[in-house]
């Protein structure tokens, strides 16, 4: 089964809501007014989108319509997937699959707030990286969360990757060893756990600038890659968070979890414009091969059409 | 980013200010700030309109305030009646009659159930109980490691798997009830796997462990940054499970916690506390009106309109307290007073800012119907009439009474009693209000 098929699988249900929506929407021969346009900003808006991205949509839209005299229902359909395939991919693509193989040790630190899937997705990554023949070590940094180093010394099992970590103690104390370790250059890629953390929460910001600063020092041109994890469900709350954790550590690229409940996401076509990196993969599931590499137009092909 | 929001509300009602009742037209761009501001924090697009469209239909004909303008009234309004329907009464958790009392958590992945089992754990000991951790969650790697941690935080046993020699979560949680039973333990804290509402499956699996141990509280436990399809969780959840309460988690950020107007509205189920924090104590009882605050923003608008309302209640005051000693008051004045004191909920309030009154009229209730006759009858009147009312003959009477569905006695008596009222005005310095009040049509 191919990346987009299995992302279509997963987003059935997201699908089966939109599609049917648009369907009706612009059917053959439907009159486009006022009530076509309130309708298509509630999908918008619904899709957590966001008011202003929304409006932006809807207005290049109606201005697409306006310069041409005569649009079919259904061109319309393709002109929203164009421009929210634009907003998605915004000129900036790149697969982290590629990028890997650049330094050695590639050094990845995920970051964000509480519970949006950090640890599970660097389990996932493990296991397709170390699929990919490149020898993985992970790094425990989380010493906060109740049991978060038993819980990504399981998925290191699941993937047969080599993983440090400590009970308890400084985050940064712990990398600084891991970095050592990783520096043998026996390790092609170094996934670094870090705690859950609220964007608002000075010291804990602070913290990951400190984690940050040790791995910089340790290895040149580390971090490779700050990537930011979002909980795909999460509201307009999400472009804060992106843009605190952008302040703290320049972020790389964007991660998108939970995509297989009935969430849409919308929150990732304004952040992924105000932060011009790529969006990586999605994450649709719990298990080891539940991570797809993201493509804008799969994407919104998976749950428009 | 909630001063900008609240400038271009200043900006926008000043457009507006001078008008004297709320009208469909003078509140247009308050009702499309305030729909703005609720998309912003994530209430659902239909819940947001649905909930518009109650508070306008409450707002319109209102006086406005003097000082305010109609949208800012309008943003009181909506504040209102936000907390209305996120409070409703505080459900403390049950207790069963026969220990151990069932506590069971749901929820989708990464809400915060395994913490909030801690958190409620820590709140009962503090309590004087001794609750039981139980680990029903089989899936998530190191779940039941987690919550077997927070256990010895809590100097606590977790019951779990390994105990129950079983994987299955209907199992331990059933065993569990039994090992509490036998240690002592009063309260079953029951932490299932996060799941998602589609999973059919694992829904079904919380519906066995329902109808078999019977909970005696099954909270659905939300991240409080949720968005848009709070509302679709939430409503499967609560199809599934009829859960009792709901708990809010990660408010300790600056998401505006539209989802809680959204599940609220869409459940029906009161919202019990709010999670500020990955420590175990911090859990917070649910507060409407911060909540209320917190969603719309503009808490400068409605501390405004709070303040221009009591200014003129005080000044409304003065004026009637003056009208009283030189003897002016008359039936206009009476119709107003009672209009304001439907407005403001009871005649304590307004007869209490009366120097000299306060304190003296405690316990006086009006009944609203008859308040309602006595302005539709005064309404019927020209204004002439009203300033001297003992100049009805009997037509007029009969007009009157006619104009406001009313009878002639009903009529009658009113005018007999605002008599007798006015004759009472010229010892009102001397008098005990509460006597006043006794001659009023419906107060008691
Ligand atoms: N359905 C679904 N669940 C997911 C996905 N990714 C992660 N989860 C689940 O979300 C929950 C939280 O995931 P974690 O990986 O522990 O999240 P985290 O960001 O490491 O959490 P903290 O370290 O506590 O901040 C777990 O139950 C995961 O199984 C996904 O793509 N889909
Ligand atoms: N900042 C903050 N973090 C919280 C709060 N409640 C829980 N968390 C954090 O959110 C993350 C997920 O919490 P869990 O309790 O593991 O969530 P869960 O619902 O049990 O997750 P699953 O079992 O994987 O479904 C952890 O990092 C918690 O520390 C809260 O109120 N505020
Ligand atoms: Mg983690
Ligand atoms: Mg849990």
């Amino acid at each position: 089964m191919s990346f987009a098929e299995k992302l279509r699988l997963r987003l059935d249900k997201t699908r089966k809501q939109l599609f049917g929506r648009l369907n009706d929407l612009f059917r053959p021969g439907a009159t486009l007014d006022a009530s076509t346009w309130e309708s298509l900003e509630e999908i918008l808006i619904t899709a957590d989108i966001g008011v202003s991205t929304s409006h932006l949509i809807l207005d290049k839209l109606k201005k697409r319509i306006q310069k041409e005299k005569s649009v079919q229902p259904h061109e319309i359909r393709n002109l929203l997937e164009d421009e929210l395939i634009a907003l998605l991919s915004g000129g900036i693509s790149g697969q982290l699959d590629d990028r890997v193989v650049r330094n050695k040790p590639y050094v990845i630190l995920m970051v964000g707030v509480n519970g949006t899937g950090k640890t599970t997705t660097i389990g996932k990554l493990a296991g397709r990286f170390s699929d990919q023949g490149l020898k993985v070590l992970m790094v425990a940094a989380d010493t906060f969360r109740a049991a978060a180093s038993d819980q990504l010394g399981i998925w290191a099992d699941r993937a047969s990757v080599e993983i440090v970590h400590s009970k308890g103690g400084d985050p940064s104390a712990l990398i600084f060893d891991a970095m050592d370790r990783a520096k043998s250059r026996v390790f092609d890629v170094v996934l670094v756990d870090t705690a859950g953390r609220m964007h608002t929460k000075v010291n804990l910001m602070e913290e990951l600038k400190k984690m940050r600063r040790v791995i910089e020092k340790q290895i040149v041109g580390a971090p490779h890659e700050t990537i930011l994890v979002l909980d795909g469900t999460t509201g307009q709350n999400a472009a804060a968070q992106a843009k605190q954790f952008a302040k703290a550590c320049p972020l790389t690229g964007l991660i998108v979890t939970k995509l297989d409940g009935t969430a849409k996401g919308g929150v990732l076509v304004s952040i992924q414009q105000d932060l011009g990196v790529p969006i990586y993969y999605v994450g649709v599931g719990e298990s080891l091969d539940d991570l797809i590499p993201f493509n804008a137009e799969d994407f919104v092909k998976a749950v428009t059409e | 980013m909630f001063n900008d929001l609240s400038n271009k509300f200043t900006l926008a009602f000043k457009k507006l200010a001078g008008r004297s009742s709320i009208n469909e037209k003078n509140i247009t761009d308050a009702l499309r700030d305030i729909r703005l501001a609720l998309l912003e924090a994530d209430v659902h697009f239909s819940v947001v309109k649905s909930f518009i469209d109650k508070a306008t239909e409450k707002a319109l004909g209102q006086e406005v305030l003097r000082s305010v303008s109609p949208g800012e009234q309008l943003v009181k309004i909506v504040h209102d009646e936000l907390i209305e329907t996120l409070g409703g009464e505080h459900a403390p958790l049950q207790h069963a009659a026969i220990p151990p009392t069932v506590i069971m958590m749901v929820g989708l992945q990464g809400s915060g159930k395994t913490t909030l089992t801690g958190k409620l754990a820590h709140q009962l000991i503090k309590k004087g109980r001794k609750p039981l951790l139980v680990a029903a969650d089989v899936y998530r790697p190191a779940a039941a490691e987690q919550l077997k941690t927070l256990g010895r935080q809590l100097e606590i046993p977790t019951f779990s798997a390994e105990e129950a020699g079983s994987q299955d979560p209907v199992k331990i949680c059933f065993d569990s009830i039994t090992y509490a039973r036998q240690h002592g333990r009063d309260v079953a804290l029951l932490d299932t796997a996060g799941r998602l509402h589609i999973d059919d499956d694992l829904m079904k699996e919380l519906e066995t462990i329902k109808a078999k141990i019977k909970p005696q509280e099954i909270l659905f436990v939300a991240d409080g940054m949720t968005g848009q399809d709070a509302v679709n969780t939430a409503k499967e959840f609560v199809g599934r499970l009829d859960f009792h309460g709901v708990v809010l988690t990660k408010m300790d950020g600056d998401a505006r916690g539209g989802a809680a107007l959204s599940i609220r509205s869409i459940t029906g189920k009161p919202i019990k506390y709010l999670g500020t924090g990955e420590k175990l104590d911090l859990l917070e009882e649910f507060h409407p009106e911060r909540m209320a605050s917190r969603i719309l923003g503009m808490g400068d608008i409605v501390s405004l309109v709070e303040k221009a309302q009591e200014h003129i209640d005080l000044e409304k005051a003065k004026e009637l307290e003056q009208k009283f000693l030189k003897n002016e008051f008359n039936l206009q004045d009476f119709s107003d007073q009672i209009r304001q004191l439907k407005r403001m909920g009871s005649i304590e309030s307004i007869l209490g800012m009366i120097p000299g009154v306060g304190g003296r009229i405690k316990g006086m209730n009006l009944d609203d119907k008859a308040l309602n006759r006595m302005t539709a009858i005064i309404s019927s009147m020209t204004i002439s009439e009203r300033n001297k009312p003992h100049q009805l003959e009997g037509r007029r009477r009969l007009r009157i009474a006619r104009g406001s569905g009313t009878s002639v006695q009903e009529v009658n008596q009113l005018l007999k009693q605002f008599q007798e009222m006015q004759k009472m005005m010229k010892k009102f310095g001397k008098m005990n209000p509460a006597e006043i009040m006794k001659r009023i049509p419906g107060a008691r």
